[in-house]
């Protein structure tokens, strides 16, 4: 493929500006007290093993698990949604064929997890568990119900706002990303530290946007969500006068 | 699946959405180069991330039963030493030609037989483990060669973004890899795994006087 000694041309990738990134630690969020490393992290500049990441594809899905509102044989109890979007990259490419990895609450705000033991009623045809792979230009869609909101231990009082959990790779070891999807107008984002610990001018980029002409009449309401991952800029050596790469 | 966007910035797959290395653009090459597009903020994956993040073979970077498979293992600690038993550990690696299993490695992509080269790890008892290949050295991309590492992203309840790390190999080479010469040897030692009777094994500590190196990818 390559001459032995010629360097390899590999794409770096973006990185977002510190006053746009949720920082690793919140002291509002207790938990980050204990686990939030507290060294400055040391720059790694991006080579091969950076550049590359795990092909993940429709070889991980299984039946199902595009509509979350249909297990053991009956239908989830709540408010039957949409949730659509397209996974771009920083440089507004589509990213296609990325794996998403979604997990909720139920109606209730109650997880089907053995740690989740707040007075919330399971259900039995909700597992809060989906996945889906974007298309050729980066779309996605799954259909679920609306999470409850659910109280915590942070502090007094303390009530998560109704939120969706997503993990993406992209293709790039850099491009990971586990987040949360809100719901706009969610009254109980004020008191949430794990909301508050986005910088506030990135915060709309975590919430939904209601979109009317998604719905499906007689059926369910639609929110729309773009997911935006760092994208590429090249290495500018080993090219010639006109920019191809030598 | 009918779909329209509004944003004039958005472009579609039909426009220029090839970035594999070698295609004809140019770049600037300036890591400061505005954003089009504002990035997605991380979260916490929680307490509840078993839920959607679970699969069967998440621990096999390799195919169960490979020739030359080892189990790479590990407990994940806090700042008060204790472990760390809800976190996840997803590693990411080269085979043992230094290939990796991505069509935009420039050499081509891996041909080690049932490799993927990725794995996650629940923590039980704080306890990562996963089963791989030894990695084979890689290039540096200035003509060098990287020591035989795994970069590791740790996920957890208490972390709003995932914190980034390397495993390199006690019995490796190490004295001139890249990302080794910047750090000093209390540093160096935080990211070092030691052979075991089954493989390799490297703790990880969030915090602490041995709080292992993380790195700003």
């Amino acid at each position: 493929m390559t001459g032995t000694t010629s360097p390899l041309v590999v794409p770096a990738y973006l990185r977002e500006a510190a006053d746009q990134r949720t920082p690793v630690a919140h002291p509002a969020y207790r938990s980050t007290g204990l686990r939030a490393p507290l060294r400055t992290p040391v720059d790694l500049p991006h080579r091969l093993t950076e550049i590359t990441g795990p092909v993940l594809g429709e070889d991980r899905l299984a039946a199902g698990d595009a509509d979350l509102t249909l297990r053991a044989g009956g239908e989830a109890l709540g408010q039957r949604i949409i949730v659509f979007g397209r996974v771009l990259d920083s440089g507004g490419r589509p990213v296609p064929d990325a794996l998403l990895e979604i997990w909720q609450a139920n109606a209730a705000g109650r997880y089907r997890h053995v740690v989740d033991n707040w007075p919330a009623p399971l259900d039995p045809h909700f597992d809060g568990l989906g996945r889906v792979v974007t298309d050729a230009l980066g779309r996605y869609e799954f259909t679920t119900i609306q999470p409850g909101a659910y109280p915590w231990g942070n502090h007094h009082n303390a009530w998560r706002p109704a939120h969706i959990h997503f993990s993406l790779f992209g293709r790039a070891f850099t491009q990971r990303l586990v987040t949360q999807m809100y719901f706009p107008g969610d009254p109980l984002f004020g008191q949430d530290p794990i909301f508050n610990a986005i910088p506030p001018t990135a915060r709309d980029r975590a919430i939904a946007t209601f979109d009317l002409s998604r719905t499906q009449p007689d059926w369910a309401l639609a929110y729309r969500w773009d997911i935006v991952l760092r994208g590429t800029e090249q290495t500018p050596f080993e090219t010639d006068d006109d920019g191809y790469v030598a | 699946m009918a779909f329209e966007h509004d944003s004039p910035l958005v472009r579609d797959a039909d426009e220029s959405n090839d970035r594999r290395p070698g295609t004809p653009r140019r770049g600037s090459g300036f890591l400061d180069e505005p954003l089009l597009l504002r990035t997605t903020p991380s979260a916490t994956v929680g307490p509840y991330l078993a839920i959607g993040l679970t699969w069967p073979d998440g621990a096999d970077a390799v195919t169960p039963g490979t020739t030359g498979e080892i189990w790479l293992r590990g407990t994940v600690f806090d700042g008060n030493g204790d472990v760390v038993p809800d976190a996840m550990v997803e590693t990411w690696q080269a085979d043992p030609d230094g290939r990796f299993a991505h069509a935009d490695d420039p050499r081509g992509s891996s041909s080690t037989p049932g490799f993927r080269g990725f794995a996650r790890s629940a923590t039980p008892g704080g306890e990562y483990a996963v089963r791989t290949l030894k990695p084979g050295p890689v290039p540096d991309g200035e003509g060098g060669l990287q020591a035989p590492h795994v970069d590791v992203s740790v996920f957890a309840r208490g972390l709003l973004d995932r914190v980034v790390t390397r495993v390199y190999f006690a019995d490796d080479d190490l004295g001139t890899d890249p990302v080794l010469v910047g750090l000093s040897p209390e540093q160096r030692a935080t990211l070092v795994a030691q052979p075991t009777d089954d493989g390799y094994r490297l703790d990880i500590h969030l915090q602490g006087d041995s709080e292992t190196v993380f790195f700003a990818v």
